[in-house]
């Protein structure tokens, strides 16, 4: 049957497709749409399903399940491997039982993300292998075939979409879900291959090592790799860098010799025969150039001569993701053909520009507002990742660099000399996965400063998944719903408080006073996500400006898309009705809409 | 040689539903049995900034419209029309929603929001403009969140798609109760256009 899939969407179709019965993930764009769409089928296909509470849970979760003989998938983004770099990098020597594959989506331009790092590197630093799928097609049917793969070698498979799979949408052939148990026959003992004492682990490592002339060679028969040789001149690319390849010839009408490539480690085989049939080759891939090092290896040895064009020569970028345009342009200069330039669209100067904002009413430009009048513009305000990132322009996030850093990095500036207030804001669902040990060591090293934890009761940005502090799971059932003031307090905490932001005065003191305590403090700042409330079917209350305004412009500090400015403020129907702008105007101008 | 029967780009903020149209016309291409491609925004960009989707109908290749290269640039808000303007190809054609959202850059006094005109102009020197206050029309049809479906019906005209397949794919993809609405948004749509 025919479909019209999401590259994501696909891949949890594949997941299926292949009798899976265990899929564990921490959500994280362009990947978190895989679990999001296995969460609500999970029941129907006695499948467990869960949202991790971070990259490294979810990937010893799935250890735990291929090990008890269970199909098994971990999902994450690029930068979530970083996390389960620990469990994945050791994996490799003790193997798999049961097939487990580990999806992670690479985010060429970061488009929502921190960092362009390219997954296909981790492939090579672990030793195994990895599938870079070119469309949601591919990336379903590589999904089947990277169980199989697990299984034939005993390691795990890494699925590797980009941006530009994981949400592109297009038509894929479905297969059959096969019905029937999907959890394997438990754990085996085998202490030999499932525990990593030094003994053991040189042994796996040399075993690891054995496997992969015999690996190389399965997977370069795999259907994902195609050459086709014709002029003397050549292309060859790898995942979407393929798809933009053809197109461009044909674009171009040009009768080059093509290698596709989408597996690692890559086809030698078919790499020396276009490099032996031809005299110039350009290698198309997104990110670092992984297939160019390996084409240079090749072609070291069986064709010298071979001129290399690529990355490393300036005519594909390195940075950022690849389109059309790029590709058939450095395809045509190769060939001595004319670019194509699009024309510059006169007049455009004059859009303004529109950035992503914190949304009306959202709970954290309330929190931010707060903090910013009770720690005053010379404190500083580390940050984490998250929708608050967005609240750059408030003046409340001086760092941001990976889950958790927010109060690690301030405990560092501290300790490394600062002694102006630090207010470290990280999110509810970003605390979970990796701010609790940061605010232990805190504690324990004696940082003193306040950590304010932005309680929205949801994992916002990527989608709206739960968490272990909204009492559900990923797929619905109810759970433990722990304490975020618990946990800190547990963690060692020497003052913790709790605000609703959109009390501004009492929330202003509850920031004084955090900032004035002299140990660890924590201040929780709780407000539901208005888009979760908006969908749960609340109406909010909207607010005006009356003619009491003079135009003093104290409101606009307040950073709201719902209010407008010309002379006067005033408030368009974005508004959500958090009040807080009623209790910043001086003139008492702003009153609810009766 | 041309790689694509129909080039889309579709454009507005987050939350107008942009991803809808794509989704929609996705599913009628299916019908049609024409090969479809899209790609669309996702994650951070989507708060309340500018979003862009591209949907390539009777294309095998990849999801994305070269710049230059789209037959049709939809836009949900007139300021997104010129801001991806060099989507549009000469000749093509591009259907523009009137209302504007205002970003905070000009809420905020920073940024002026220029005038239609001179949104519109630079767009005319380079294919047909059609432009329309689908938010209004979207409120006649009885709910202005189906300003993008206002938009999907003055699309169909100009998609080689039979217009009962667009239907067939609409009734799938919206919620029953909102069937009549979204139908009447379509037709509003549609006629905004003379053949």
């Amino acid at each position: 049957m025919r479909e019209y899939l999401l590259g994501n969407v696909a891949i949890a179709r594949g997941i299926l497709e292949a009798g899976a019965g265990l899929a564990a993930g921490y959500p994280g764009t362009p990947s978190s749409e895989i679990i999001d769409t296995l969460s609500g089928i999970a029941s129907r296909y006695d499948i467990h399903v869960e949202w991790s509470v971070n990259e490294k849970a979810a990937l010893e979760v799935a250890i735990g399940g291929s090990w008890a003989g269970t199909r098994s998938v971990a999902t994450m983004k690029h930068v979530g491997l970083n996390v389960a770099a620990d469990p994945f990098m050791t994996l490799a020597y003790l193997g798999v039982d049961a097939g487990l594959v580990i999806v992670s989506a690479d985010d060429p331009y970061c488009h929502s993300s921190q960092n362009e790092q390219d997954t296909r590197r981790y492939a090579q630093f672990a030793s195994v292998p990895c599938l870079d799928p070119a469309d949601p097609q591919e990336a379903k049917d590589m999904t089947i075939y990277a169980f199989e793969l697990s299984e034939r070698f005993g390691v795990p498979v890494l699925l590797r979409p980009t941006t530009r799979v994981s949400h592109a949408r297009s038509d894929v052939e479905t297969g059959e879900i096969p019905e029937g148990r999907r959890r394997g026959r438990g754990f085996r003992k085998d202490p030999a291959r499932r525990v990593s004492l030094p003994v053991n682990a040189r042994r796996l490592h040399r075993e690891l090592i054995d496997k992969q002339k015999d690996m190389e060679r399965e997977i370069e028969s795999a259907p994902w790799n195609r050459l086709a040789l014709k002029g003397d001149v050549g292309v060859i690319s790898s995942g979407i860098g393929g798809l933009y390849a053809e197109e461009a010839l044909a674009n171009l009408g040009a009768d080059l010799s093509l290698l596709r490539i989408g597996t690692y480690p890559v086809p030698s085989r078919q790499i020396e025969e276009i490099v032996k049939h031809t005299s110039k080759v350009m290698v198309i891939e997104e990110m670092e150039p992984v297939v160019e090092e390996q084409v240079e290896i090749v072609a070291r040895r069986c064709n010298p001569e071979l001129q290399i064009l690529g990355k490393k020569s300036g005519d594909v970028p390195r940075a950022g993701e690849l389109d059309l345009l790029t590709v058939r342009n450095a395809i045509a200069r190769m060939l001595g053909m004319s670019a194509i330039v699009p024309k510059d669209l006169p007049g455009t100067e004059i859009v303004p520009p529109r950035p992503p904002s914190l949304c009306p009413g959202c709970g954290h430009r309330a929190a931010y507002y707060a903090m910013r009048k009770a720690f005053g513009k010379d404190a500083i305000y580390t940050n984490d990742i998250g929708c608050y990132t967005i609240g750059i322009s408030m003046g409340t996030v001086d760092t941001c660099l990976c889950m958790g850093a927010s109060i690690t990095i301030g405990s560092g500036i501290r300790f490394g000399g600062d002694e102006r207030p630090i207010c470290c804001c990280i999110g509810d669902s970003t605390f979970l996965h990796a701010g609790m040990t940061g605010l232990l060591n805190a504690a324990y090293n004696k940082s003193r400063m306040t950590i304010a934890i932005l309680d929205n009761s949801t994992t916002a940005m990527t989608g709206h998944q739960p968490h272990p502090g909204t009492g559900k799971t990923a797929t619905g059932e109810e759970s433990v719903r722990i304490s975020l003031e618990g946990i800190a307090k547990a963690l060692g905490a020497g003052h913790v408080e709790c605000i609703d932001p959109y009390s501004l005065e009492e929330s202003i003191n509850a920031f004084a006073r955090a900032r004035d305590f002299a140990g660890l403090s924590v201040v929780i700042s709780r407000a539901p996500c208005r888009i979760l409330l908006r969908r749960k079917g609340e109406r909010f209350r909207r607010y005006r400006v009356t003619d009491e305004c003079v135009g003093c412009r104290q409101c606009l500090e307040f950073d709201c898309p719902a209010i407008e400015f010309d002379e006067k403020a005033s408030i368009n129907q974005l508004c959500t009705g958090c009040g807080v702008c009623a209790q910043i105007c001086p003139k008492g101008a702003i009153e609810v809409v009766k | 040689m041309r790689t694509s029967k129909c080039d889309i780009v579709i454009v507005g903020v987050g939350g107008q539903g942009v991803i809808l149209i794509s989704e929609i016309i996705g599913r009628a291409a299916l019908k049609a049995g024409l090969p479809v491609r899209a790609a669309e925004t996702h994650g951070m960009a989507q708060r309340g900034g500018s979003v862009i989707n591209h949907t390539r109908l009777g294309c095998i290749y990849g999801p994305m419209v070269p710049e230059g290269g789209a037959d049709l640039l939809v836009a949900l808000e007139p300021a997104e029309a010129l801001r991806y303007g060099r989507y549009l190809s000469s000749g093509g054609v591009a259907l523009v929603n009137t209302k504007p959202v205002l970003p905070t850059t000009v809420t905020t006094g920073h940024f002026r929001y220029p005038d239609i005109e001179e949104i519109l102009a630079p767009l005319r020197g380079v294919g047909r403009v059609i432009s329309m206050n689908a938010t209004e029309i979207a409120e006649r049809a009885g709910n202005s969140q189906t300003a993008n479906i206002v938009m999907l019906g003055a699309m169909s005209r100009f998609m080689p798609i039979e217009e009962a397949l667009i239907l067939d794919a609409l009734r799938d993809s919206v919620p029953a109760k909102y069937l009549d609405v979204n139908l009447k948004a379509f037709e509003l749509g549609k006629a905004e256009v003379s053949g």
